[in-house]
């Protein structure tokens, strides 16, 4: 008798967005940014910048919650039995479309999570992001119809599974090994921000918590916010939907009861109003999600669960990062960079030219 | 007539439409589907039951799953 696995339920996705709506909004009122309780792409830069791959003063900081994500995941798969190693389905596209999505959440500022956490909050800015989201990924899906396929995967060795959960542990080593020094930008080997998003966080116990809870449901029940859109798009399936819809009802109850539900468009937190790069900022990140095969957070799921690919993917996305800062491709809340607009559509160019060239041999 | 779809080693949403189309192909009553993640499984049987077709079978050895739908 095969165990059934309740999570995979209606009400197991469900409850698995109601959870992460509910503790995002929390961890925000605890010291998370605004409208950031938990976002996948602010957090994996926020690490690139605590490890100096880009020197934005104020997005320093390794977050405790991606190291979470990881590792709920990885013992839930254990556990479970569903720890399966596995790589070689096209690693390098896979680590382009991590640079990519990570450039266009940036210059939209957030990933779809914080899309979400963003309309949660009030910020009408996030429409533009969604519906920008909504169009990148109903481009995948042409691509998807057109037989777009990236290849097989092969079963590799079970300690190849474990890299990136491994990395994180190297990750919360160092975070404890170089805790911030007050007043300093400059613990050991990390840096620090003394200002901005990154000088905010909720204590580390807390947010390690928290994200190791969603990493455990999230691998149970496949939440996944790309394809919970892509789903209802490619098939009319509302069962990933439903987890996201939670998530946003969930956020914004909890915004409404803590009394961080602030309606408009002007002045909303780590946000601009160019309406245009949030929507398109957003389709480049939903194509490269689309292609890529999940969201941000769905990636660091499948790493957990030992997909090698899916961490080629993370990787791609911290050193995205990278670039977005060093060459002034992230926007800020004053507007897009200088160089974010060109980034966007070359990031358009690379993610068509992927799906237009790799699709099933037509035998 | 039975048809048998290779799901093995696709990653999402590749084994669900693999599935669907060959669904949508009309030419059988019975599909077995091979699928190596239990999410794979549990989306190409979701996706089943929602055309109407049945999962008779979910048959799980060294990782891998064979699936097989009936028209219902």
């Amino acid at each position: 008798m095969r165990f059934r696995n309740i999570f995979a339920t209606r009400w197991g996705i469900i409850g698995t967005g109601l959870f992460i709506g509910v503790f995002a909004a929390l961890l925000q009122k605890w010291g998370n940014p605004g409208n950031m309780g938990i976002c996948v792409a602010c957090f994996e830069r926020d690490i690139a910048g605590a490890l100096g791959l880009h020197r934005a003063g104020v997005v320093q900081y390794i977050r405790p919650e991606i190291i979470g994500f990881v590792t709920g995941s990885l013992i839930s798969a254990y556990l479970f039995k569903e720890y399966r190693p596995r790589l070689g389905s096209a690693p390098i596209v896979r680590f382009v479309l991590g640079v990519f999505a990570m450039i266009g959440s940036l210059v939209f500022l957030g990933c779809p999570w914080r899309a979400a956490l963003r309309l949660a909050g009030g910020d009408g800015n996030a429409m533009l992001g969604l519906l920008g989201l909504i169009v990148g990924i109903w481009i995948g899906t042409l691509f998807f119809k057109k037989g777009y396929d990236l290849g097989r995967t092969q079963p590799t060795h079970a300690a190849a599974g474990w890299m990136l959960p491994l990395t994180m542990l190297g990750f919360l080593i160092l975070l404890i090994a170089f805790p911030q020094i007050e007043g300093q930008n400059r613990s050991g080997v990390l840096y620090y921000s003394l200002k901005g998003p990154g000088s905010m966080h909720a204590p580390l116990l807390i947010s390690l918590g928290i994200s190791l809870g969603i990493g455990f449901l999230a691998q149970r029940s496949r939440f996944c916010t790309m394809g919970a859109l892509r789903d209802f798009i490619l098939f009319r399936q509302t069962h990933l939907l439903s987890g996201l819809a939670a998530l946003i009802i969930a956020a914004f109850i909890t915004n409404l009861i803590v009394g961080q539900f602030h309606l408009g468009f002007e002045g909303q937190p780590v946000a601009h109003t160019m309406h245009i790069w949030n929507f398109m900022g957003m389709v480049l990140a939903g194509l490269a999600f689309a292609l890529a095969g999940g969201c941000p957070g769905r990636q660091l799921f499948l790493s957990g669960e030992g997909d090698g690919d899916a961490a080629v993917f993370v990787m791609g996305m911290i050193v995205g990062a990278g670039f977005a800062h060093n060459f002034g491709l992230a926007s800020s809340p004053k507007g897009v960079g200088p160089y974010g607009i060109p980034a966007v559509i070359i990031g358009l160019a690379v993610c068509l030219f992927i799906g237009f060239t790799m699709r099933k041999r037509i035998s | 007539m039975s048809t048998k779809v290779d799901a093995r080693g696709l990653s999402c949403p590749q084994p669900v439409l693999m599935a669907l189309n060959e669904i949508k192909r009309g030419t059988a009553n019975e599909i077995e589907i091979l699928v190596d993640t239990e999410a794979a499984q549990e989306n190409v049987s979701r996706a089943a039951t929602s055309q109407d077709w049945k999962v008779t079978d979910v048959n799980e050895a060294d990782g891998e799953y064979k699936i097989t739908i009936r028209k219902a």
